[in-house]
């Protein structure tokens, strides 16, 4: 399974994905006018995970910003996340920065939706 | 030659920190995002603020990014065109926009703006929910959340007109209002 690592701009986030040590980071600003595209690779790349997945899968997610059409795509993610969870135990980080009600509130609401558990990270700003 | 004066006169006074008018590229927002997180780092606006401020431009200013991008060919005379203003207040930003628009989209944008009005901050987080994960995805990644989005953050009712313009266009104008302190109160409420 291949390694997928997208360096951050200052529209799209850094990914790092590695099926071989089970992890994904999401990290930055998720803001591109065409979010469908840029998260295509990704999304097609924890398919091919979830066909032989590690037995512990952690995710990062440490977003700063993120727009209403990557939200559909963060969706789309943790939707996957949560089938690979049948098969791999997936442990979700979800750190928000101090006094961010905004991206707290965001997580709560994936939370809500999504079959697997948070665990909520307040850090630093 | 035109009085250059009346446009800084009214841009001062209706303290207006950046506008723009023409044609919104991706380009574009990149750099408008730009001047204005390094304006508000100048103004040492609270992380708060600033967070509010920046998600509500990115929506509004992609708003208007797609919507020229569709219907691009309705816009005769303005084309590609679309009016973005900033004002800030009395310590409370003002997002403004204005575009043409068919006049069959009035009435459905109407009553998407008049039903995101009626709620209050509960509902619109169930709304929110509701639509996100069950709302078809346009093939521009849109899918109605934009709106939802910015009337949470906002913390205010979206102020709005339509101005027609022809017997094919009308002038769309939205005033985002963005709430200073909105958390603190709210949590003061909740001590209460």
């Amino acid at each position: 399974m291949e390694i997928l690592i997208l360096e951050g701009t200052p529209k799209t986030p850094t990914i790092e994905f590695k099926p071989s040590e089970g992890y994904l980071l999401l990290r930055g600003r998720s803001i591109p006018e065409n979010s469908i595209e840029f998260y295509k690779p990704l999304i097609e790349g924890l398919d091919a995970y979830n066909s032989s997945p590690q037995s512990k899968t952690t995710v990062d997610i440490q977003l700063e910003y993120f727009n209403t059409s990557s939200s559909k795509c963060v969706l789309d993610v943790l939707k996957k996340l949560e089938a690979i969870n049948g098969n791999s135990e997936v442990i979700i980080n979800w750190y928000y920065e101090e006094d961010d009600e905004d991206m707290l509130e965001a997580g709560e609401d994936y939370q809500a939706i999504i079959n697997v558990p948070f665990k909520m990270i307040e850090v630093e700003e | 030659m035109e009085n250059i004066h009346d446009f800084y006169t009214k841009m001062e006074e209706g303290n207006i920190m950046l506008s723009f008018k023409g044609e919104v590229t991706s380009d574009l927002l990149t750099s408008i995002l730009q001047i204005m997180e390094s304006k508000m780092d100048t103004l040492e606006e609270p992380p708060v603020v600033k967070k509010k401020v920046y998600n509500i431009l990115v929506e509004c200013l992609q708003n208007l990014y797609h919507h020229l991008e569709n219907d691009d060919f309705a816009t005769p005379i303005n084309e590609k065109s679309a009016l973005f203003m900033i004002k800030k207040q009395n310590d409370e930003y003002s997002i403004m926009t204005g575009n043409y628009m068919v006049k069959e989209n009035v009435m459905p944008m109407k009553k998407r703006l008049d039903t995101i009005n009626a709620m209050d901050s509960m509902q619109l987080k169930t709304y929110y929910k509701e639509v996100l994960n069950n709302g078809e995805m346009s093939s521009k990644g849109g899918g109605g959340l934009g709106m939802i989005d910015i009337a949470r953050k906002s913390g205010k009712k979206l102020e709005y007109r339509f101005d027609d313009v022809d017997d094919k266009l009308t002038f769309f104008s939205l005033n985002v209002k963005v709430a200073q302190n909105r958390n603190k109160e709210e949590k003061e409420e909740k001590v209460k």
